[in-house]
């Protein structure tokens, strides 16, 4: 390649990064800035809206709420995706591609149809809004991105693995437990951590079923209609996206713990 | 020694329209060398599967011991199994691979050490305790999942191509050693393969399948020497199929008028009936002697020109036109100068011993 394509190729990748990342850095920029206006110039360093973010008990609870319904949600998607993904890969069964189909639909409809789909159920039945119906819409929504990685990692699962445990004398759970478990962890932990984030995020659904429980996003959404309280959001959206950041490394590397390393994968393979 | 220490009786297995083992039936004495031989597809792998418990039959039982295992789950059937890809466990090292299978067993540490150890130099690998499947080669992969499966002391062992991973010269290696090792345990192997060369050099007895049915089960000499049928005939070595027609019997012999060569009384091994148009005759190259000069020994005599040849270092083949004849004969010898024949004219003898009268399919 000649050095002038390779400084044109150069100029690209930079503009392509600032663009994806520039924005995002106006977060923690303007959470340290002082007083109530995002504009430049800065005013001058300050960790005021740090410390009014962690004066905020109703934060607390959203974020606690959004914990709960991440971790809750994301650990039945990832089951029920493991499950999916065992059919999948290990079987060729008649309506294999129709069952596959219907498992991805949560992911291919507008989530606000989901979203208002479950609300009318909801309600229609008479049951009280809140994180519950949440979790439900959550499971929904996440199981397809789980079981797409799951797919992935257990395509090269080898089936005579589970078959020579069993021929050494391990029942099905056993087998599992001994075998399969352990081999299939880190693609499991991946889908837990990208179902987890999925949640975490998911602003739709919650926003629609939400009762008088308020997850995270629901919350700072809230808060923007007050613009004094509008740094303090700054501050905390700048603390998820270090959060945030700190999960995509840990999946990262757990992707890569335990294999040898001529096997290790430089690319986050999702 | 029991005759009947793995009985089989009108087994079939089938895939949707695949009849992948069909209605077969036959018993494996205990301590044999047992092979399954047979082309990509015959079922053989579906055969062994049916044994230990990984493929539920669509008919008929399997006695293992004397009990019947039809419908037992593979973990409780006495049997283990050596894989194809040899399914060394990757998440854990070689000794824990090896103890897999002894957690039931509830040995004392002590106990269990012995054990791995003793399985362990009967695979001649001591000192690999701590390596990952990923660092072994295949040989040593393959001596692991004999290890593991050994530990256990099955009753039955299965082998699904072990050495088919493997290159030529250690396959020999580990033919030898795999044979050696079956002796000095003395448990009872079921060893798949659609190598015959391997399958005639290791075992005691060998069951040749096609299409999901045995076609002949012999020992490895009578497998050579007495095919049933023109599908073992064929598939084991190199054969020469010549038609024919048969005559009068006199019950022990029968005439056969073998195509362009003559007619002749040869023995009746398989009971092939009187008149029948529709029979072979097999000749091995080995059984074809050939000379330059003319030969009077033999009980068919013939002449012929050498059209080619082929030097396969112990042994050359020359394609052998008889006049008359509509494909050359191919017969061996260690000889592999044609020089010497002269205008590449040549002398064959053929003995009558040495003719199988095969029914046609
Ligand atoms: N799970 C299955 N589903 C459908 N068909 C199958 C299945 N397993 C085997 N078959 C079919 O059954 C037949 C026998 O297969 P099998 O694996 O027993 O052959 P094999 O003799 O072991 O061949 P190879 O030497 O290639 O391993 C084949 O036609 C195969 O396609
Ligand atoms: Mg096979």
């Amino acid at each position: 390649m000649k050095l002038n394509e390779n400084r044109t190729l150069y100029i690209y990748v930079l503009i392509y990064f600032g663009f994806l990342y520039i924005p995002v850095m106006f977060l923690p920029i303007f959470s340290f800035n002082q007083g109530i206006h995002m504009a430049f110039p800065l005013q001058g360093f300050s960790t005021e809206h740090y410390e009014d973010m962690w004066n905020s008990p109703k934060l607390f609870d959203a974020l606690w709420n959004s914990i709960y319904v991440g971790v809750v949600s994301s650990l039945m998607a990832t089951m029920l995706a493991f499950f999916a993904a065992k059919a999948f890969t290990k079987y060729k069964f008649r309506g294999q591609a129709l069952s596959y189909g219907a498992i991805l639909t949560p992911f291919l409809i507008p989530e606000i149809i989901l979203a208002i789909a479950l609300l009318v159920i909801w309600v229609s039945v008479g049951l009280p809004l809140g994180l519950t119906p949440i979790i439900i819409g959550h499971v929904l929504f996440c199981t397809p991105f789980c079981m797409i990685i799951l797919i992935a990692r257990m395509e090269g699962f080898d089936n005579n693995l589970e078959e020579a445990s069993r021929d050494l004398g391990e029942g099905v759970f056993m087998t599992f437990w001994r075998v399969s478990f352990p081999i299939l962890l880190p693609g499991l932990i991946a889908a837990f951590l990208l179902g987890f984030i999925i949640s975490f995020d998911e602003f739709l659904l919650a926003m629609f079923l939400q009762g008088s429980d308020q997850t995270l996003p629901i919350y700072m959404w809230g808060q923007l209609r007050f613009a004094r309280r509008l740094p303090h959001v700054l501050a905390l959206g700048a603390v998820i996206i270090v959060a945030t950041s700190l999960v995509v490394m840990l999946a990262y590397w757990l992707r890569n713990v335990g294999q040898p390393q001529e096997k290790q994968d430089l690319t986050f393979k999702i | 020694m029991s005759e009947n220490f793995i009985d089989i009786r009108n087994i079939s297995r089938h895939f949707g329209t695949v009849k992948a083992v069909d209605d077969v039936s036959f018993s494996i004495k205990q301590g044999e060398f047992f092979s399954l031989l047979g082309p990509s597809g015959c079922g053989k792998t579906t055969l062994l599967r049916l044994l230990a418990g990984f493929e539920s039959a669509n008919q008929g039982e399997i006695f293992i011991d004397g009990v019947d295992v039809t419908t037992m789950p593979p973990n409780l059937r006495p049997t283990n199994m050596v894989f194809q890809n040899y399914a060394i466990f990757p998440h854990i090292n070689v000794k824990k691979n090896i103890e897999f299978g002894m957690r039931k067993e509830k040995l004392s540490k002590q106990e269990l050490e012995n054990r791995v150890q003793e399985v362990l130099s009967l695979v001649k690998l001591e000192g690999y305790e701590e390596r990952f499947s990923n660092q072994l080669s295949g040989g040593q992969r393959q001596r692991i999942a004999l290890a593991r499966a050994l530990i256990k002391r099955p009753k039955v062992l299965l082998l699904d191509e072990p050495l088919g991973a493997l290159d030529k010269k250690l396959r020999d290696e580990m033919q030898i050693e795999l044979r050696n090792l079956q002796k000095a345990v003395g448990i009872t192997f079921v060893f798949v393969t659609h190598d015959q060369s391997e399958s005639i050099s290791m075992s005691d007895r060998v069951a040749v399948m096609n299409e999901g049915q045995i076609q002949q089960i012999s020992d490895p000499h009578d497998l050579y020497y007495n095919p049933q049928n023109i599908f073992v005939s064929d598939f084991i070595g190199t054969t020469n199929f010549l038609s024919s027609s048969t005559g009068s019997s006199n019950g022990e012999n029968i005439m056969v008028k073998i195509d362009q060569i003559g007619e002749f009384s040869i023995k009746n091994k398989l009971n092939i009936p009187e008149n029948d148009n529709e029979t072979v005759v097999s000749i091995r190259p080995e059984a074809i002697v050939l000379s330059p000069s003319p030969i009077d020994k033999g009980d068919i005599v013939m002449e012929g020109t050498i059209e080619n040849s082929s030097y396969y270092g112990e042994l050359t083949s020359f394609y052998v036109r008889v006049q008359g004849a509509e494909n050359p004969l191919i017969a061996s010898s260690q000889r592999f100068d044609n020089n010497s024949f002269e205008g590449n004219k040549c002398y064959l003898s053929i003995n009558f011993e040495d003719i199988n009268l095969l029914k046609k399919e």
